[in-house]
């Protein structure tokens, strides 16, 4: 426990269980680096470049003949805010690798408009991650990374890549976007690990 | 790396801004000194030992021991309301940092940059004219800043100061409910115009930060892109209603 601050008490508790850290917000707030990119969806692809250099394409009209999941999900994000049960649609993203070979432990989401963050494969595999295009049954709206986002619940959001054009297959872990700027190359929410050393 | 360890700061003086917004000037025995536009963590821990924590952007250019922050009162704001509140002169606060190694600027970058406030957003972008000025810095610097009346705005006596003292800073408002006497601009949102007439030429390939609620942000970005400035050089920074 930290020191004590004189004279707060703070909000009745809640009775959800956030990770340490967390409160609960029903808003749905943005976080971004930069401009909103818009990708219309006759030029959206989504790409998977292996470690050896192979390209496995998928187009809009491609995506949208996979089997795609409902999921309801928590998710939560490192400028503290934790979101309960948000409803998407997507492809899980083991579907994408049932037809590329990898040798390769981590990937690097990739973004229209330049954005990357580090994923682990085995965090991205077995119904714990979508390449996500519906929120709330709505298109996904391009703020909250329309067309098509990352959804990696269990890892704090900003893993989560907007605009997702990509998965570039490595065999040594790098850092992304965030990453360089001092974020932590894992991110896990339940460890609080937030920034680079946590 | 080392884990950003918690730090215990001590509340040395409190400056009221706007009605709703004051700042903190904290000292932070042992602070490493930051870079402008980036934030810290500040943790609140009542007696039960129920803590809270949000980030609040740095105020101040770095200074020794010294770290500004100022704190909007955000309705119904847990954390905000107590440190604009009942926190007082010689009260201990948790915080840790600085983060964020993106949306600042650094004294040696050879371009001009822009500012674009929005609101509370001024304060990382205050950071960064305190810091120019700290630094001897000659760039030249261009604040649109859009307030509500000209009673939100903050750090107003000291803008105006700047705005003629600090060579080669210009200081422009757009107020989007009610302007005062004689601002010759009617009050209501940011436009292209007031970008292309206050901002810089998207050929003089400023650096440009714009910092505010998320539907400022998005507004005044996709102005920017429209206008011609390369998305790579506009960096962004959101408060949400949910900073509090």
């Amino acid at each position: 426990m930290g020191i004590v601050t004189p004279g707060f008490t703070g909000r009745r508790r809640s009775d959800v269980n956030l990770p340490p850290g967390q409160y609960l917000t029903e808003d749905f707030p943005v976080l971004s680096a930069g401009p909103t990119p818009r990708i219309p969806l006759d030029a959206w692809e989504f790409v998977i470049v292996t470690e050896t250099g192979q390209k496995h394409t998928w187009s809009w009209p491609q995506l949208m003949a996979m089997p795609s999941e409902d999921v309801t999900v928590d998710i939560h994000c490192v400028t503290k805010w934790s979101k309960l049960g948000t409803r998407w649609r997507g492809v899980p993203v083991s579907a994408f690798f049932d037809e590329v070979e990898t040798a390769a432990d981590f990937a690097m989401a990739v973004s229209y408009g330049g954005y990357t963050t580090n994923v682990p494969l085995d965090d991205l595999l077995d119904g714990q991650a979508w390449v996500a295009y519906k929120f709330d049954d709505d298109d996904l709206a391009p703020e909250h990374g329309g067309p098509a986002r990352l959804v990696v619940p269990h890892l704090y959001f900003w893993k989560s890549a907007k605009w997702v054009r990509g998965l570039r297959m490595m065999l040594e872990d790098e850092p992304g976007f965030w990453e360089t700027a001092g974020y932590h190359d894992y991110g896990d929410p339940w460890r609080e690990q937030r920034y680079q050393g946590d | 790396m080392s884990r950003l360890a918690w730090r215990v700061a001590y509340l040395r003086e409190v400056r009221d801004e706007t009605p709703s917004a004051r700042t903190l000037v904290l000292d932070v025995p042992g602070w490493p000194g930051h870079l402008p536009g980036q934030h810290v963590d500040v943790r609140l821990t009542a007696p039960d030992g129920y803590s809270a924590q949000r980030s609040y952007s740095i105020a101040s250019a770095a200074d020794g021991d010294a770290v500004e922050l100022t704190v909007q009162r955000v309705p119904d704001g847990e954390v905000s309301s107590y440190l604009a509140g009942a926190y007082a002169v010689g009260d201990p606060v948790e915080l840790r940092g600085p983060v964020g190694g993106w949306f600042v600027w650094r004294s040696g970058d050879p371009a001009p940059v822009l500012l674009v406030a929005g609101g509370s957003g001024v304060v990382p972008l205050m950071s960064m004219v305190r810091a120019r000025a700290a630094a001897g810095s000659r760039m030249p610097f261009r604040l649109v800043y859009s307030a509500r009346t000209p009673d939100d705005v903050m750090y107003a006596e000291e803008l105006k100061r700047r705005a003629l003292s600090d060579r080669g800073l210009d200081v422009s408002y757009v107020y989007t409910r009610r302007a005062p006497d004689g601002h010759g601009r009617p009050a209501g949102r940011l436009t292209a115009v007031d970008l292309a007439e206050w901002g810089w030429p998207p050929e003089f390939e400023p650096a440009v930060f714009v910092c505010g609620p998320t539907g400022f942000v998005e507004a005044a970005a996709d102005l920017l892109v429209d206008a011609g400035h390369d998305p790579r050089r506009i960096k962004t920074e959101r408060f949400g209603p949910t900073g509090g």
